[in-house]
């Protein structure tokens, strides 16, 4: 499978959140604005990369027996400097993302794809793998974060786009996203089966 | 190469190596980024305190001292001074009576005890409703905003506790526990504690007990 292949399989075809239904914490959590949705995704997608390649160049020197506690660490240990760089040099961007930044150390995507793909792969094919996954995991929560946006609040990445009278607070609030993310991977299922 | 097979010097060699680099790895980053964090973190602070307060000339967050509130908390005071006279302080305030934890908001008084402004640091209130108090507080319509309200004539609180403050319609609770952490934060400026003669002044407010 050549890498492009690879970078597009996570995309669409196994895309975390409409297809494998994976990290569906964050993704109903942080979704409640497009850019907030927007962010999640980026920062999952440089750690999943990161810790997709490291884990492959890393995995014929952890044995088996001992590969989850070790992923872990090494997750973490990607995830906490990001969160302290962003703290330090990107205070505002912090301000609005800081909550969920450790939520990625426990997202099984980036787990998942440890254990699926990198630690059976190479260092390259992983880096696209991560990134892939990362990308589609991106678009699915920028997605679901705008129409919760417009559809709670009338505006998308913070522009109007209707009267914030005619939106309505469901969306914004948790139920929202589940009623939302229902519609959105019924439709997705109807247009791969077509 | 091939893989390390499971045997217990290897898990253990390798589970230390592990954790030993993200040791390593994890120092080295917080040593790197913990100066501009607390820079960042200050100039964050002082920035709130210049917007809730008259300007000033001095260095709030170096002469800051402590007060205590009718309920025996102390709460951390800036003072602004311009021209070697006080003009008003920041109060940093928290209330634990919020909808969905703590409330944590930055009051600015002039010296008669008038409000100047206000600015909220943190909260986990419901969006949508409660997460309105940013904006609700402020905003000069019926008897909403608390923005010039002194607070010397009594403490603040909502119209369903006999007060005057309109509360965010369907936060009652949030508006209450709002107006708790403006009254804490006059009470520490003013040294009103628990103790002083204006026992009477904590009732009038209501809410506050």
């Amino acid at each position: 499978m050549s890498n492009i292949k690879i970078l597009l399989n996570g995309i669409i075809r196994e895309n975390p959140i409409f297809v494998l239904l994976l990290g569906m914490c964050p993704t109903l959590g942080t979704t409640s604005s497009a850019i907030n949705g927007m962010g999640m995704g980026l920062a999952t997608t440089f750690v999943l990369s990161c810790t997709n390649m490291v884990i492959s160049a890393l995995k014929n020197l952890i044995p088996n027996a001992v590969r989850i506690p070790c992923y872990v660490v090494i997750i973490a240990t990607f995830v906490t400097p990001l969160q302290m760089c962003m703290e330090a040099f990107l205070p505002s961007l912090y301000q609005s993302l800081g909550l969920f930044i450790p939520l990625i150390v426990v997202n099984c995507i980036v787990l998942g794809r440890a254990e699926a793909f990198a630690g059976k792969n190479g260092v390259i094919p992983s880096g696209f793998d991560g990134l892939g996954i990362g990308l589609g995991f991106t678009l699915a929560l920028t997605l679901l974060g705008a129409i919760r946006e417009l559809l709670g609040t009338g505006k998308i990445f913070g522009l109007s786009c209707m009267p914030e009278e005619y939106g309505s607070l469901i969306f914004v609030l948790a139920p929202g996203a589940f009623i939302a993310l229902g519609f959105l991977i019924a439709i997705i299922n109807k247009i791969r089966k077509v | 190469m091939k893989k390390l097979q499971s045997t217990l010097p290897n898990m253990l060699l390798s589970l230390m190596f592990t954790c030993v680099a993200s040791g390593v790895i994890l120092a080295g980053v917080n040593k790197y980024t913990a100066g501009p964090i607390a820079l960042s973190k200050a100039e964050a602070l002082e920035k709130a305190i210049r917007e809730v307060t008259p300007e000033f000339d001095n260095d709030p967050l170096g002469e800051a001292y402590k007060g205590v509130s009718f309920d025996g908390d102390s709460l951390l005071i800036y003072p602004a001074v311009k021209d070697g006279q006080t003009v008003g302080v920041a109060v940093d305030s928290y209330t634990k009576n919020g909808f969905s934890g703590e409330i944590k908001i930055i009051v600015g008084f002039d010296t008669g005890g008038t409000l100047i402004n206000y600015s909220v640091l943190q909260h986990a209130e419901t969006p949508g409703l409660g997460s309105k108090m940013d904006v609700w507080f402020r905003t000069d319509k019926n008897r909403q905003s608390v923005i010039g309200r002194s607070l010397a004539a009594g403490y603040l609180s909502v119209t369903k506790d006999g007060g005057d403050v309109d509360a965010i319609t369907a936060s009652t609770i949030t508006s209450r526990a709002f107006l708790n952490a403006i009254n804490r934060a006059y009470s520490a400026y003013k040294g009103t504690g628990a103790d002083a003669t204006t026992g009477a002044t904590t009732k009038e407010g209501g809410n506050n007990e």
